[in-house]
């Protein structure tokens, strides 16, 4: 009797696994950068395409990374959130308009809001891949040092900031 | 007869406006046989992060084709095979790579299969011998040996 239980108890064991498993996020791939250094770059503004921004120019602030685009679909699930943080003031967000035309994306943030302090244009990718960017929008928090302290693939949602986001900002800013 | 060369001429044109309509496309591939094996060598081994289960030699994704335009420029400036791949890793993680490092999270991967051989192994000669030492043990009873001879005669 005992010895008919172990395949059930394998049974249960391996569903349990496949179970966990439902509820994991394929897409979210563990980024190496967190814990290191921002890429540097130096891009052009959107609003003021002669004047460039580098990531050094935040140092002291902790501030949000946001990569967006006009044609990224799941950008307009997360922009309102990001106009009502902006609104809020806790945390300043700069902007990377990732593979885009200009125009589209003025047109977008005409029509959205605009939650960015401003907006780099990086119209090859090059800093994307720089920031490991492969799903637009990703969010990065970088602390006071410049040094990336939590990466967001995908939407932030409200959860995710509720959770995650604005408590490590707390205690970033806090430092 | 005039009509002739001048729909020669027309074709030639066309054929020499398409080449340079092309030659933008192709550049990459014609600037060196030995950069460009090299970037087919790593497309294979190199993950498309969008698409997941498709190297960067299968992939269309816009971002494969970035990122492969990317291994093109560092082959070209000559950097191995290796330093392409770490510089990959560097910012997207072992998951780039389309056949996983052996480190510590990824070993119930590689040692994982071979555990579950040895332990089925390890279950079948168990088994077997268990099977084994019940036959050996089991003696004839006197009406089965008088069945056998039965049938035997």
């Amino acid at each position: 009797m005992k010895r008919a239980l172990i395949p059930f108890v394998i049974f249960i064991i391996m569903a349990g696994f496949l179970f966990k498993g439902l509820f994991l996020n394929p897409r979210e791939v563990p980024s190496p950068l967190v814990g290191k250094p921002a890429p540097a770059f130096s891009l052009p503004q959107l609003d003021q395409p002669g004047k460039t921004f580098a990531p050094k120019d935040m140092l002291g602030q902790v501030w949000l990374f946001n990569v967006w685009a006009s044609w990224c679909g799941a950008c307009r699930d997360e922009h309102p959130l990001l106009v009502e943080l902006a609104q809020s003031g806790v945390v300043p967000v700069v902007g990377m308009d990732y593979k885009d035309t200009a125009s589209e994306a003025k047109r977008w943030l005409n029509e959205r809001g605009n939650p960015y302090l401003l907006s780099v244009v990086d119209a090859d990718g090059r800093v994307g891949i720089d920031y490991g960017v492969y799903g637009v929008p990703e969010t990065y928090v970088i602390d006071k040092a410049g040094v990336i302290a939590y990466k967001q693939i995908g939407p932030v949602t409200l959860a995710s900031l509720r959770d995650d986001i604005l408590p490590l900002v707390k205690r970033l800013q806090a430092q | 007869m005039m009509k002739k060369y001048r729909s020669g001429l027309a074709a030639i044109l066309l054929l020499l406006f398409s080449q340079l309509g092309m030659t933008h496309e192709a550049e990459p591939l014609q600037s060196d046989a030995a950069v460009e094996a090299q970037v087919q060598r790593l497309a294979t081994q190199l993950r498309c992060l969008v698409c997941q289960n498709q190297t960067l030699a299968d992939s269309h994704a816009e971002l494969a084709q970035d990122l492969l335009q990317e291994v093109r420029d560092m082959a070209a400036r000559g950097m191995s095979d290796q330093a392409i791949v770490d510089y990959l890793v560097a910012r997207y993680g072992d998951f780039v790579r389309y056949k996983p490092p052996l480190n510590k999270t990824t070993s119930l991967l590689w040692l994982g299969p071979f555990a579950l051989l040895l332990l089925g192994g390890i279950g079948l000669i168990v088994m077997l011998r268990r099977r084994q030492a019940m036959q050996a043990e089991l003696p004839l009873t006197a009406a089965e040996t008088r069945q056998i001879n039965e049938l035997l005669k």
